[in-house]
C-alpha cells in the first residue's frame, strides 16, 4: 500500500473501491457483529449465511460484518440490500431464518416473515452514518465513505482557524453530559501556547445503560480517528489519546486496527497526507471506575495516578495532561466533527432547536419494547422516542416515567411527553441529557428505590476524596435504605432534600455534583410515593420486599401443597387439601411461592 | 493585579492568588480544614477535599472551594450568607457523623482543628449520627499511633510524606466512603517505609495522626523509688516549649525547663547537647580521619561523609539507600550517646548498675522513640535509652504535675553530662550540625583558634544549601539538607557522581531541623514560628561562654578519665553503631 | 482486602519474566502503572503483594502508590479469580431487567456470594456496571463471553456448559 500523499490519492482509493463494491448487480448481506449481536449468536448465524450461499454456489451475494444496526432488542440481526430492491432487515435470526434468508429471499426472490424494519423516518443519522453499513475493520470502505475527506479539507483548504469556525458556526456541543460548546472549548485550547499539546477522547462510558459510544467505536472506528486528528490540527496538538474502558474489549480491537491502518495509509503519524502535519494517537485504559468519566480524573487515571479529580479552575484547556493544555470531548462528539466539516456548520446549524443542533444518539433500554440505539434531530418528543421509535412499553404496561441522564440525571413523565429533546428543556425539566441513555419504567418500577439504586451506584463509584460526597451519598442511600424498608420518618424525607442541596452545591466534581438528581427528581415528581412509604409503609409498585406482605387467599387455596414445598424457609404451613397459610415471621419474601401456585391463591400486597 | 470584591470590600491581589488569600488581606476569616500552605518548605496542600471554606461567587452555579479557586476579574465573592454558612454547617455535620466523639480522650484535644470548627459552628447535634461510620484497626508504632478513624481525608499527611519527604510511606487507599490514608496492604506503619520521622503528625488536623505517648511510664519510672531517673533534653526543645505556656514563639525557656524537671522529680537533669559535643568529637574526628586520608590518596574512603544524628534520616536510609549505607558517619545520635555514657560511666560514678538506671529523653523527635528501642542500643536487653518523650508530651507533663511553668526561676542543668557548648545547642536547627562540627575540625586541623565562629553562610531554612570553606590551603564543599525530600535529591547526586565534589553533607529529616520535629507544639500552618524557633537556638549559642565542643571541659574530662580519646576502641564500642539495609513495603 | 500470597516456583518466575519483559518494552514506565497492572492481572489473574511490589520496584515508584491504585480501579483485584469468572450486570438497564434475581440464582446454585470463589476454584461471582450490552439486558458475562436476556431458569442451563 502506498501512502497517501494528498487528498487525490485519497479520492483515487475512494473511487477505486466505490468502482469495485458497485459491480454488477451484487448482493450484500450485512450482519452486525457488535458486542451484543456476538453475544446473541451472530457469528453463528455469519457461518450460517456463507455455508448457504455456497451450497447455492450464489455468486454474486457477499457477506459483511458491520457495527451494531440499532435494533438490538432483535439481535442477531441482518440487512439484506438486493439490486433493485429496498433494503431490508431481518431480525432474531437463527440457524434457520439465515437459510431461509439465503434460500427464499435471495435466490428465489420470495417475500418471507422476520423483516423488522425499513429505514425510519423519524431517525436522522449523522454520528451513526457508517455503523451499520461499512465494515469497521476495513478502512477502504470508510474512504469509500467519504472518510478522511474531512481531514483532507481541513489541512487543505480550511486552516485552523476555518476549522474552528466551522465548529462554531455548527453550534455543535458537548455529547459527554455537559453540553460545552465544542468549538469555544477547542478555541480556548488553541489559544492556550505550549510546547504540547494533547487531544484526548472520553470513551469511558460509564453510564450504566449507556451504550452509544461502543458502537459508535466498534461500528465506525475511524471516524473517531479522524476527528481526533483534525482536532490536533485545530488547537495545534500533535498527541491524542482514547481513555476507553477496558470493559469494551471489541472497541478496543477494532479501534486499535483502525489506528494501525490509518498509520499505514499516512493518515496518521507523521506528515498527514503530505501536509507537514503530524498527528498520532495511542490509546489507554480504564480499570473500571466511573468517575474516571470525569475530565480530570480521567487526566490522572492516564497519568497512572488514582482517578481522583481536582477541582476546575484549572480547566484542561489550560493544564491538562501533564500540565499542558488538552482538549477532552466524548466519542459522539467527535463523531459529528467529520460530518460538519463536510457538509458544513451551517448545515448542522439548521438541524435541531434553537440551542442544541444537531442530533442526538439515545440508548433505549429498560421495559421497552425496541431496546436499542436511535438517532434522532434534536427537538424529537420523548413521545416520539419512546413510543414511535421504541414501540412502547413492554407488554403494553402503563409507562410511568423515563430515566435520562444516567446516575445524574432525573426522571420524566407522562407530563414530560410532549417536551422537545435538547439539552435545555431536560435540565428545566430536572434531569439532563447526560450520554443519551433513557431507562424506561413501568407502573411496576418504585421510584424510592430507582433513586435508592442510583445512590448505590453513586456510593459505590464516588473516589471518596470529598466530604460531601463521601460521606452525603451514603448518608442518602442510608436515609433511601429507611425508607424503602419502612423505617423512616416524615422528617427523613427534609433531611434528604437539604442534603441534597448542600451535596449539590458543595462537591468537588461532577460526580457529586448531580448526585442528589435522582432524588431531587423523584421526590418532586413522585412525593406521593414516598409519602407512601413513610406514612403508610406501602410500596405501590410492590418492589419494595420489607414493606409486602404475602398472604394466602383462603377461598381460592386448594391445599395442593406446591407452595410449601419450594418455600426456602418453610414459612407455609397446611394439611393436603386444606387451606394453606403463610408464618409471616418465617417469610423472607423471595416470591416463589405465588410463581408456583396455579390457583392464584397468593396474593401480595 | 486583578481586582475583586469580598463582601463588599473591594480590593487588589496578585494574579493567581486564592479567595482565600485575597480574603486574608482583607481581614476576613474563612474557616478551613484540609488547606495547608507552609511555602517555605515547599509544602502545599491543596486539595481542596474538606468543604468546609466555601464561598459564594457570583455568576458561579455552585459554592467554591476559597482555598482553592483562583480569583478572576471583577469577581464578586460573598463568604458569609445563609446558603454559605447552612452548607458549612451541613458539611461539618456530614463529617462528624463519621467520626467518633471521644474528645475527652483524645490526644488532639485542645489542639485539635475539627473540634474548633465544631465549637466554632456551634454544632450541638449531629444529624445522620446514626449511619454507618469507618472503623479500622488502631495502628501503634513505637513512635506514631494511627487512628484512622477520626481521619478527615485531608490529604496533608499524604502530601507531607510523598510530596515533601518523598518516603512514599503513605498513598490514599480504597475509595468511596472506605477511602482511606495507608500504607501499602493497609499494613502497619511499622512494617512501612515510614522514618518515623513524625512530620504527618505536625500536620494532621485531628486526632488521626498522634505520638505514641509514654508520659505514663515516664510518671511509673519517677514514683518508683529504686530506681534513679536521669532525664536528657535536646537543643530544639528550650526553643520551643514556651509556646505550650503562652509564650512568644522563640522564648528561651532553658532555666525554666530545667527547673520544671527538677520539680517533676527527676534525680538528675542532663543535656542531650553534653552528648552532641560528644557528637561533634567523634563525628569530626571521622571527617578529619576520611579527609586526611583522602589528602593523601587513599582510593577506599568514602566521601561525602553524611551525618547521622538524626534517626529518621537514618531510618529512610537503611529502607531507601541501602547501597549508600557506607558513607554515613557511624557516630551515634546524641540521644543515644547520652543514654550509653549514662549507663556506664555515669552509672559507674554512682556505683549502681545500669539496669538501676531510667534515662528518660525529651525530644522534639518521634523517630527518636524508635531510635530508642532498636536493638542496637541495648545491652542485654537492657535499652541505653529507656523512654522518649516529645516537647508536647513534657509540657502535658508539667501541666499534669501542676507546675506553674511561667513563674518558674531559672535553674541550670546538673553536671557532669548537664554542661555543654554554643556548637552544641545549634544541632537543634538544619545547619547547625555541620556548623559545629567545623568549628572543631578547623582547629584540630589547622592548629590555629578560629576567629570567625559563626558560619552565616551555613544557616537558613533553604531545603538545600551548600558552602566552601577554606580550612588550610584546602576548600571543604559542605552540603546541608533538611527534609527528606531534599535529602533524596542529594543523595541521587552522590549517586550519580557526587559532582559538586562534596566532602561533608549534614542531613536532618524535618524541613527545617529538629526545631521543626515531629514531637514540637503543633504550629497550626504558621511557619514562622519555625524561623523564630531557630533565632532562638542561635541566640543560645551566641550566650554560651564555651562555643566549640572540644573546648568542653567536662568533654575533656570524660576523655581523659574514660574514653581516652575519639574513635578509641572504646569510644568505638559506646559511641558508633553500624547501619544495615531494611526490607520495608 | 483479603489477601492470597503466592508460591515461588518455575512456572511463577516465568511470568514475572514475562511481565518484566513487557514494562521493559514501555517508554515512559512511570505513567503506565495502569497498563502494567492490566497486564499483571493477566499474566498472574490477580495482584497478589509480590506482583505490587515487583511493579513498584520496576517503576520505581513506592508501593503504596501501586497499592492506592490497586486499591482504587475495581477491575484489580488482590484475590485470585475463579477459573471461569461470572460478572453479572447491576447496570442500570439489567437492573431494571431483574438481573438481581439472575445474581440470587447464581449465588444459590453455586453457594457462594459476590467475591467468593467455589471451593473447587472453578467459579467465583462478582458483579459490575454494563457490559455496554443494555440491548440484552439482563447480561452476564463468563470469562469474555457475554450471555445475554438471561432469566433465572436460564442460570443453570448456562452453568452446565462449564462441566
Ligand atoms: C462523574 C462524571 C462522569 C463522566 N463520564 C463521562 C463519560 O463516560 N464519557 C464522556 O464522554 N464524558 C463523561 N463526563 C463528562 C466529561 O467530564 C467531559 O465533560 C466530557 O468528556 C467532555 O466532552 P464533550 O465536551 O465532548 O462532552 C463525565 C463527567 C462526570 C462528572
Ligand atoms: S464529588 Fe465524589 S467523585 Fe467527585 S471528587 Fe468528590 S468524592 Fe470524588
Ligand atoms: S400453591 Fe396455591 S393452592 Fe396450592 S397450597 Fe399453596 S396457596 Fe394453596
Ligand atoms: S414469599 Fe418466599 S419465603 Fe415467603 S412464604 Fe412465599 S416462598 Fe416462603
Ligand atoms: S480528633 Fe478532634 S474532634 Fe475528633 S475526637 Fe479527637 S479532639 Fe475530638
Ligand atoms: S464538654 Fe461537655 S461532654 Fe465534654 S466533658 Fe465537659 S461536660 Fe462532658
Ligand atoms: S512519620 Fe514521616 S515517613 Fe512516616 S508516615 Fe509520617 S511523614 Fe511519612
Ligand atoms: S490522617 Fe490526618 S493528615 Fe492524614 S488525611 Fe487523615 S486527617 Fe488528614
Ligand atoms: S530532624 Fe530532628 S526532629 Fe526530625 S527526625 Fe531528625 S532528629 Fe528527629
Ligand atoms: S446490537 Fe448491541 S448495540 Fe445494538
Ligand atoms: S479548606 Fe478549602 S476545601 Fe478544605
Ligand atoms: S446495564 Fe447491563 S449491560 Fe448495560
Amino acid at each position: 500500500m502506498n501512502k497517501v500523499r494528498s487528498i487525490d490519492d485519497l479520492k483515487n482509493i475512494k473511487n477505486e473501491v466505490r468502482s469495485k463494491n458497485a459491480k454488477g448487480d451484487l448482493t450484500i448481506i450485512k450482519v452486525a457483529m457488535a458486542t451484543c449481536s456476538i453475544a446473541a449468536g451472530a457469528k453463528n448465524i455469519m457461518d450460517s449465511l456463507i455455508n448457504e450461499i455456497d451450497k447455492h454456489n450464489l455468486e454474486n451475494v457477499i457477506v459483511i460484518k458491520t457495527g451494531c444496526m440499532g435494533y438490538c432488542y432483535a439481535e442477531p440481526t441482518v440487512e439484506v440490500s438486493i439490486n433493485g430492491k429496498e433494503d431490508v432487515v431481518f431480525g432474531y435470526v437463527d440457524e434457520d431464518s439465515a437459510r431461509n434468508i439465503v434460500q427464499n429471499y435471495i435466490k428465489n426472490g420470495e417475500e418471507i416473515e422476520g423483516v423488522i424494519s425499513n429505514k425510519d423516518s423519524k431517525q436522522m443519522k449523522i454520528v451513526l452514518r457508517n455503523c451499520g453499513s461499512i465494515d469497521p475493520e476495513n478502512i477502504d470502505e470508510y474512504i469509500a465513505v467519504d472518510g478522511y475527506e474531512a481531514l483532507g479539507k481541513a489541512l487543505f483548504r480550511m486552516g485552523d482557524d476555518g476549522v474552528i469556525d466551522e465548529i462554531k458556526k455548527s453550534g455543535l456541543r458537548g455529547r459527554g453530559g455537559g453540553g460545552f460548546p465544542t468549538g469555544l472549548k477547542w478555541e480556548y485550547a488553541r489559544k492556550n501556547k505550549a510546547d504540547q499539546k494533547y487531544v484526548i477522547c472520553n470513551a469511558d462510558e460509564g453510564d450504566p445503560g449507556a451504550f452509544m459510544d461502543r458502537s459508535i467505536l466498534e461500528g465506525d472506528p475511524h471516524s473517531i480517528v479522524e476527528a481526533m486528528a483534525i482536532c490536533g490540527y485545530a488547537i495545534g496538538a500533535s498527541e491524542g489519546k482514547v481513555y476507553i474502558r477496558a470493559e469494551y474489549p471489541l472497541a478496543i480491537k477494532r479501534l486499535q486496527k483502525a489506528i494501525k491502518d490509518a498509520r499505514e495509509y499516512g493518515l496518521l503519524g507523521k506528515d498527514i497526507m503530505g501536509s507537514g502535519f503530524d498527528f498520532d494517537i495511542d490509546i489507554k485504559y480504564g480499570a473500571g471506575a466511573f468517575v474516571c468519566g470525569e475530565e480530570t480524573a480521567l487526566i490522572h487515571s492516564i497519568e497512572g495516578e488514582r482517578g481522583e479529580p481536582t477541582t476546575k479552575p484549572p480547566f484542561p484547556a489550560e493544564s491538562g495532561l501533564w500540565g499542558k493544555p488538552t482538549n477532552v470531548n466524548n466519542v459522539e462528539t467527535f463523531a459529528n466533527i467529520p460530518a460538519i466539516l463536510l457538509n458544513g456548520g451551517d448545515w448542522f446549524n439548521k438541524i435541531g432547536t434553537e440551542r442544541s443542533k444537531g442530533t442526538k444518539v439515545f440508548a433505549l433500554a429498560g421495559k421497552i419494547n425496541n431496546v436499542g440505539l436511535i438517532e434522532v434531530p434534536m427537538g424529537t418528543t420523548l413521545r416520539e422516542v419512546i413510543f414511535d421509535i421504541g414501540g412502547g412499553i413492554v407488554n403494553n404496561k402503563r409507562f410511568k416515567a423515563v430515566q435520562t441522564g444516567g446516575p445524574s440525571g432525573g426522571c420524566l413523565t407522562e407530563i414530560d411527553l410532549d417536551t422537545p429533546i435538547d439539552f435545555e428543556n431536560l435540565i428545566q425539566r430536572g434531569s439532563m441529557m447526560g450520554s443519551g441513555g433513557m431507562i424506561v419504567m413501568d407502573e411496576e418500577d418504585c421510584m424510592p428505590s430507582v433513586a435508592k439504586f442510583y445512590l448505590e451506584f453513586i456510593e459505590d463509584e464516588s473516589c471518596g476524596k470529598c466530604t460531601p460526597c463521601r460521606i452525603g451519598t451514603k448518608r442518602l442511600y442510608e436515609i433511601l435504605e429507611k425508607v424503602t424498608t419502612g423505617r423512616a420518618a416524615m422528617e427523613d424525607l427534609d433531611q434528604l432534600r437539604v442534603l441534597s442541596d448542600v451535596i449539590k452545591d458543595t462537591a468537588l466534581c461532577g460526580l457529586g455534583q448531580t448526585a442528589p438528581n435522582p432524588i431531587l427528581s423523584t421526590l418532586s415528581t413522585f412525593w406521593d410515593e414516598y409519602e407512601d412509604h413513610v406514612k403508610y409503609g406501602k410500596c405501590t409498585a410492590g418492589k419494595c420486599n420489607a414493606l409486602l406482605k404475602y398472604r394466602i387467599i383462603k377461598s381460592k387455596c386448594v391445599g395442593c401443597t406446591l407452595c410449601s414445598r419450594v418455600c426456602p424457609t418453610s414459612a407455609i404451613v397446611g394439611r393436603p387439601k386444606q387451606a394453606h397459610v403463610i408464618e409471616q415471621t418465617k417469610c423472607i419474601k423471595c416470591g416463589a411461592c405465588m410463581d408456583k401456585c396455579k390457583f392464584y391463591a397468593i396474593k401480595k400486597d | 493585579m486583578i481586582n475583586i470584591t469580598i463582601d463588599g470590600k473591594k480590593i487588589s491581589v496578585e494574579e493567581g492568588s486564592t479567595i482565600l488569600e485575597a480574603s486574608h488581606k482583607v481581614g476576613i476569616d474563612i474557616p478551613t480544614l484540609c488547606h495547608l500552605d507552609l511555602h517555605d518548605i515547599k509544602m502545599v496542600n491543596k486539595c481542596a477535599s474538606c468543604r468546609i471554606c466555601v464561598v459564594e461567587v457570583e455568576g458561579r452555579r455552585n459554592l467554591a472551594p476559597a482555598c482553592a479557586t483562583p480569583v478572576h476579574d471583577n469577581m464578586i465573592v460573598k463568604t458569609n450568607t445563609l446558603r454559605v454558612l447552612n452548607a458549612r454547617k451541613t458539611v461539618l455535620e456530614l463529617m462528624l457523623s463519621d467520626h467518633p466523639k471521644d474528645c475527652l480522650i483524645c490526644p488532639k484535644s485542645g489542639n485539635c482543628e475539627l473540634q474548633d470548627l465544631a465549637e466554632r459552628f456551634g454544632i450541638r447535634e449531629v444529624h445522620y449520627y446514626d449511619g454507618e461510620k469507618s472503623t479500622y484497626i488502631k495502628d501503634y508504632s513505637t513512635s506514631i499511633i494511627r487512628d484512622m478513624d477520626k481521619c478527615v481525608m485531608c490529604r496533608r499527611c499524604e502530601t507531607m510524606c510523598n510530596s515533601v519527604q518523598t518516603v512514599g510511606a503513605l498513598s490514599g487507599v480504597n475509595r468511596g466512603f472506605n477511602a482511606v490514608v495507608s500504607p501499602a496492604f493497609e499494613e502497619k506503619l511499622e512494617n512501612s517505609v515510614c522514618t518515623h520521622c513524625g512530620q504527618c503528625v505536625a500536620v494532621c488536623p485531628v486526632g488521626a495522626l498522634t505520638e505514641k505517648e509514654n508520659i505514663w511510664s515516664v510518671v511509673d519510672a519517677l514514683v518508683n523509688k529504686n530506681k534513679v531517673v536521669v532525664v536528657q533534653t535536646a537543643p530544639a526543645v528550650r526553643a520551643a516549649l514556651g509556646e505550650e505556656f503562652g509564650l512568644e514563639a522563640g522564648s528561651l525557656v532553658t532555666g525554666k525547663m530545667v527547673a520544671a524537671l527538677r520539680r517533676l522529680g527527676f534525680d538528675y537533669v542532663f543535656d542531650t547537647d553534653f552528648a552532641a559535643d560528644l557528637t561533634i568529637m567523634e563525628e569530626g574526628a571521622e571527617l578529619l580521619d576520611r579527609l586526611e586520608r583522602y589528602i593523601e590518596g587513599d582510593e577506599s574512603v568514602k566521601l561525602p561523609m553524611l551525618t547521622s544524628c538524626c534517626p529518621g534520616w537514618v531510618n529512610f536510609l537503611e529502607s531507601q539507600f541501602p547501597d549508600l549505607l557506607d558513607i554515613p558517619s557511624s557516630a551515634k545520635s546524641p540521644q543515644q550517646m547520652f543514654g550509653s555514657i549514662a549507663k556506664s560511666y555515669f552509672a559507674q560514678k554512682l556505683f549502681i548498675p545500669r539496669e538501676k538506671m531510667v534515662v528518660v529523653s525529651v525530644m522534639p523527635c518521634l523517630a527518636k522513640k524508635f531510635e530508642a528501642s532498636r536493638e542496637e542500643f541495648k545491652v542485654k536487653g537492657n535499652p541505653d535509652v529507656d523512654i522518649s518523650i516529645s516537647t508536647r508530651e513534657l509540657a502535658h507533663l508539667i501541666k499534669i504535675a501542676n507546675i506553674d511553668f511561667n513563674d518558674l526561676e531559672e535553674e541550670d542543668f546538673d553536671k557532669p553530662l548537664g554542661e555543654s557548648t554554643g556548637a552544641a545547642v545549634i544541632f537543634g536547627a538544619t545547619g547547625g550540625v555541620i556548623e559545629a562540627a567545623t568549628r572543631t575540625v578547623y582547629e584540630l586541623f589547622t592548629g590555629k583558634k578560629l576567629e570567625k565562629i559563626d558560619f552565616e553562610e551555613l544557616r537558613g531554612i533553604e531545603g538545600i544549601r551548600c558552602a566552601s570553606i577554606k580550612i588550610n590551603d584546602m576548600d571543604i564543599n559542605i552540603g546541608i539538607a533538611s527534609g527528606l525530600g531534599n535529602a533524596r535529591k542529594l543523595l541521587e547526586e552522590i549517586r550519580s557522581g557526587n559532582p559538586r565534589n562534596l566532602h561533608a553533607i549534614e542531613i536532618m529529616a524535618c524541613p527545617g531541623g529538629c526545631i521543626g520535629g515531629g514531637g514540637q507544639p503543633y504550629h497550626h500552618g504558621n511557619i514562622e514560628i519555625l524561623k523564630k524557633r531557630a533565632d532562638a537556638i542561635y541566640t543560645e549559642d551566641k550566650n554560651k561562654p564555651i562555643r566549640k565542643s572540644h573546648e568542653n571541659p567536662y568533654i575533656k574530662e570524660i576523655y581523659q578519665k574514660f574514653l581516652w580519646e575519639p574513635l578509641s576502641e572504646k569510644s568505638h564500642h559506646l559511641l558508633h553503631t553500624s547501619y544495615s539495609p531494611k526490607q520495608k513495603v | 482486602m483479603r489477601e492470597f500470597a503466592l508460591s515461588k516456583n518455575k512456572l511463577i518466575e516465568s511470568k514475572f519474566k514475562e511481565l518484566e519483559d513487557f514494562i521493559d518494552s514501555l517508554e515512559n514506565k512511570k505513567a503506565e502503572l495502569i497498563i502494567v497492572l492490566h497486564k499483571a492481572q493477566e499474566i498472574f489473574g490477580y495482584l497478589p503483594r509480590e506482583v505490587q511490589q515487583f511493579v513498584a520496584k520496576k517503576l520505581d515508584i513506592h508501593t503504596s502508590k501501586v497499592y492506592g491504585v490497586v486499591s482504587f480501579y475495581s477491575f484489580f483485584t488482590m484475590t485470585p479469580q475463579g477459573e471461569y469468572p461470572i460478572s453479572i450486570c447491576m447496570g442500570t438497564a439489567c437492573y431494571v431487567r431483574d438481573s438481581e434475581k439472575v445474581l440470587d440464582e447464581f449465588k444459590r446454585l453455586l453457594g457462594i456470594t459476590i467475591g467468593e470463589v467455589t471451593d473447587d476454584g472453578k467459579f467465583s461471582i462478582n458483579v459490575l456496571r454494563c457490559v455496554g450490552a443494555c440491548g440484552l439486558a439482563p447480561v452476564v458475562m463468563i470469562g469474555e463471553k457475554v450471555y445475554g436476556r438471561v432469566t433465572p431458569e436460564k442460570v443453570s442451563k448456562i452453568l452446565k456448559e462449564y462441566e
